[in-house]
């Protein structure tokens, strides 16, 4: 009977005779205008001519960055997975205790972004810095350097292992325990029946998390910049400043090709997905005298991750007096302002990604699936070379808009849209389709069946969707820099005048309203997904 | 023990594949395809010459049955033979690719479609697939557009009435019982009044003992409300004990239609003969008044219509377990009926014998528990039917056995 039913349910296209055509028609729309900017990068690309370059490309420093990309993107991923996986075990596996209260804090540094985190650390161990005064007294005059390599990794680290984490955690949580309880009764010691059944068991679910933090570090432009490390985003945007129209150009489409190429790594390292869900789970190894490094271990990571940045922050509130010039006072209008473009961007993402999601989940075929692919352009353009782009655009071709709030949402719906169509086309998978047809048999038209039963069921996964959009929206820097319109500050750039020009004390507002924010989202997202901290 | 069951249950299921290919090649001479109704008066459902494919996958293949006003009819078949699909071209959840849908004489699928909404169809669907957001009132109401609330109100209240669930009302789906949500998808099924009910496979979610419960209730409230239904079940004793009339389905078309007593006791093909109950086929020839067999002859007259021109031609006998035993534990001075206990399944009270005869021949019967069989060795079988025998002519045997080559 199972196949049967499979059989009519995959192919519950076959009703209708083929694809929706509105929705169809809203989704091709959707997949077109994601791909404009690409497309348009593409085509200045190609404007730039052969051989500038080919002598564009070859110059050392292009190399010189690429290999800095590159380093710090393979040692930050290692960090994440190194931190995050451990964490996860502890959390789910063992006995450590005030489990409930680490899981809930060593997930808490995604809230921060990491240009805020690389701020308060340039602050605080940089030279002159808070924690070298601290150290004077008793005769150190030196500490490491923070600036460079080792301090974009560690600050990288410290704010994107919770993806890692995250999903970590998640699959050790539903993977059925009684696989190790085989395994140890086929004589396997617990290492070798982690090695060789739990790791088996998690690594789709780790390759992911590790994808999610590889794209972050390789598109974040923020941290490298502060911690003065030049890698991709930071050179572009050098470059677009210093008229480096060229060189921005095809250093963004490098940048655009090594994200796929991650993209490509993660599915081959992802493997066949054979895991089990479900079945029984249960909190098992007993630490010991272990317990003392392992909460240790999760105090350090929490402690350097949120203790450090807020403390600094803190500090900062005091000293930001009327010592500096008024143009660099905060105004709440900020944060109205960034509230308003997020708050738009995360209600047009949501709307763009409905018929993405509902065809991708519904519909079998070429057609839904490359909708849904395309949709997820986003992952693989980084803020700066999105912003670069609609730059060019706007300012050639789309006057009416550029320097306009559209521009700024339409950019963030592009970067931002993979999360919306992800939340909702999971929503729209986990409603049996049986419901709908029910509605069907019952008198509603096809229009009146989702109306009446198919969105009140995704609505959780849309407001969840929302939630993400409008957290990440929130957070976004480099897009935000290049498109918004000239005078619209927002939290965000705010941040970034007074890290620039120096005074570094105005920030802390901006930066504190931006992470009472950012965790109000989190809250949400994390009710409306049942996150499980037990 | 385990061991001789495992073999006993595959030799039943490959032999039944056996009689299911052994059918499809044969054509169907003495079959004759599923009888148009007598009287098109009261015809509720009408299906015609329906078909549908999944890309090269024919589902349902030329597809024709009537379903009378009234009657409850159950598509039997196994998994896979295009039930499900037919109940679903009938809903209007799925085009046909050829053939029509009449319901009440209006076309509904065929040269024009009309969409599920616009049918007056009831469905209950195989996992109940009621609205988790909404209390089973809403669940019930759902269908009830365009009414009054006063009318919405007591209809709603007659139908939990019904289906004996007044007092769960305000409950949401995951808090009732799955029998709870059984009667909850039939009323809001019924709700609207549909000119048929189609029930896909109702009873499969549930407990085993609540399905039987079940089974019955669920008759009840269709007879109380006079509704006409079609279900679908693979389960034959559901289908036996629920239906009026009960279509065999196999591989996309229907095999045989008729009352439950009928269709068992005189199937019209081996498949239906080997899906409905346990079967074993004893060849015999036709000799004058009586048909000789391995397990001794058998007077012409107990052989359900046998026609003259079978007169000394080889035929096989379909038997039942129970109406073979055995005679006696020696098989001394016996030459045909003998044979030898090679599985033996228990089925409860009973246990399900499987005997391989000298001559090849493999039959199954049945005894007591407590009677005295061993689990091997020698046995003599007799033939003690005191109905009726079902018969197919031998040429409709698989070709390639060996065993019945001449």
């Amino acid at each position: 009977m199972a196949t049967e039913h499979r059989t009519t349910a995959d192919d519950e296209g076959g009703e209708e005779s083929g694809l929706p055509l509105g929705v169809s028609v809203a989704a091709a729309a959707v997949a077109a205008a994601v791909l404009l900017p690409v497309l348009w990068l593409v085509k200045t690309g190609l404007d730039v001519g052969f051989e500038e370059a080919v002598a564009l490309l070859t110059r050392p420093t292009t190399l010189e960055v690429f290999l800095n990309s590159a380093i710090l993107v393979a040692l930050t991923t290692a960090a994440c997975v190194l931190i995050g996986v451990p964490l996860a075990y502890l959390t789910v596996r063992t006995d450590l205790p005030f489990r409930r209260f680490w899981t809930i804090i060593v997930s808490l540094p995604l809230v921060i972004p990491s240009y805020v985190g690389a701020f308060a650390f340039v602050s605080a161990f940089g030279p002159q810095g808070g924690f070298q005064r601290l150290l004077a007294p008793v005769g150190i005059e030196r500490i490491p350097e923070i600036y460079g390599l080792e301090g974009t990794v560690l600050i990288l680290t410290l704010y994107t292992y919770p993806y890692v984490y995250i999903t970590a955690r998640a699959a050790l949580k539903s993977m059925d325990t009684t696989l190790i309880d085989a395994a140890r009764t086929l004589e396997h010691d617990r290492w070798e029946t982690f090695r060789r059944v739990t790791i088996p068991q998690i690594r789709p679910a780790v390759a992911a998390g590790a994808l999610l933090s590889g794209l972050y570090v390789l598109a974040d432009f923020g941290t490298p910049s502060i911690m003065r490390y030049d890698v991709f985003t930071r050179v572009i945007f050098v470059e677009f400043g210093t008229f480096g129209r060229d060189t921005a150009t095809l250093l963004s489409l490098q940048l655009v090709a090594v994200t796929l190429f991650i993209l490509w790594l993660e599915s081959r390292v992802r493997g066949e997905e054979r895991t089990t869900a479900g079945g029984r789970s249960r909190a098992a190894v007993s630490l010991g005298a272990w317990r003392y490094p392992a909460m240790g271990f999760a105090a350090l990571v929490a402690g350097l991750a949120l203790v450090v940045p807020l403390a600094i922050l803190l500090s900062w509130l005091g000293t930001a007096s009327a010592s500096v010039n008024q143009s660099l006072a905060f105004e709440w209008s900020y944060a109205l302002n960034s509230v308003t473009v997020s708050a738009a961007a995360a209600a047009v993402a949501v709307v763009a990604g409905l018929p993405v999601a509902y065809l991708s989940a519904r519909h079998d075929g070429l057609l839904p699936a490359a909708f849904e692919r395309i949709s997820y352009v986003g992952y693989a353009v980084p803020g700066v070379v999105l912003g670069l782009a609609l730059v060019f655009f706007g300012s050639q071709y789309a006057t009416p808009i550029y320097q306009t709030l559209y521009l700024l949402v339409f950019a963030y719906v592009i970067r931002f849209l993979p999360q919306s169509v992800g939340s909702l086309r999971a929503s729209f998978l986990s409603v049996d389709p049986a419901l709908p047809e029910a509605a069907r048999t019952l008198g509603q038209t096809s229009a009146g069946a989702f109306r009446y039963v198919t969105l009140p069921l995704v609505a959780p996964g849309l407001f969840g969707g929302a939630a993400l959009v409008f957290l990440t929206t929130m957070k976004e820097l480099p897009a935000t820099l290049l498109l918004r319109p000239s005078g619209f500050t927002t939290l965000v750039t705010h941040i970034w005048t007074a890290y620039a020009s120096g005074y570094f004390g105005q920030a802390a507002v901006p930066a504190l309203v931006l992470l009472f924010v950012s965790g109000l989202s989190m809250l949400v997202i994390l009710r409306q997904e049942g996150y499980d901290v037990k | 023990m385990s061991n001789s069951t495992q073999t006993a249950v595959e030799s039943d299921a490959e032999q039944r594949t056996e009689n299911g290919d052994a059918e499809r090649s044969a054509g169907t001479t003495s079959v004759p395809g599923p009888s148009a109704v007598d009287d098109d008066a009261d015809v509720v459902l009408e299906l015609d010459g329906l078909g549908k494919s999944y890309g090269s996958e024919l589902v349902v293949e030329d597809l024709s049955l009537s379903v009378r006003e009234g009657e409850i009819l159950t598509l039997l078949g196994p998994s896979g033979c295009g039930k499900t699909t037919t109940l679903r071209l009938v809903a209007g959840l799925e085009r046909p690719d050829t053939g029509a849908v009449r319901l009440n004489g209006r076309s509904v699928s065929g040269s024009t479609f009309v969409p599920p909404e616009e049918r007056g169809v009831g469905v209950v669907f195989q996992e109940f697939a009621l609205f988790p957001h909404l209390t089973a009132r809403e669940n019930v109401a759902f269908g009830l557009k365009d009414r009054p609330d006063e009318e919405v109100r007591e209809r709603v209240d007659d139908l939990l009435e019904l289906v004996d669930l007044a007092d769960q009302g305000d409950s949401y789906p995951d808090q009732l019982s799955g029998g709870q949500q059984q009667r909850v998808a039939l009323a809001r099924s019924l709700a609207p009044e549909p000119e048929i009910l189609l029930l896909d496979e109702p009873f499969s979610n549930l407990d085993v003992d609540l399905r039987v419960e079940m089974r019955e209730e669920v008759r009840r409230i269709i007879k109380e409300t006079g509704v006409t239904a079609v279900s679908v079940t693979h389960d034959q004793e559901e289908a036996l004990s629920i239906s009026d009339r009960v279509a065999v389905m196999n591989d996309g078309q229907i095999e045989q239609v008729g009352d439950p007593e009928g269709v068992f006791q005189h199937p019209e093909s081996r498949f239906v003969a080997a899906f409905l109950g346990y079967a074993s086929f004893v060849p015999g020839y036709v000799s004058g008044d009586v048909v000789e067999t391995d397990l001794g002859t058998v007077p012409r007259e107990q052989i359900h219509g046998l026609a003259p021109e079978y007169d000394r031609t080889r035929i096989d006998l379909l038997v039942r377990p129970d109406d073979v035993s055995v005679r006696s534990l020696d098989c001394e001075g016996v030459e045909s009926s003998c044979g030898r206990v090679v599985a033996r399944r228990y089925l409860g009270p009973t246990f399900l014998y499987e005997v391989e005869l000298d001559t090849g021949e493999s039959i199954q019967c049945m005894h007591n528990h407590d009677e005295d069989v061993p689990d091997s060795g020698p046995v003599d079988l007799e033939l003690d039917a005191d109905h009726e025998l079902a018969w197919f002519p031998r040429e409709q045997r698989p070709e390639d056995d060996s065993r019945y080559g001449e």
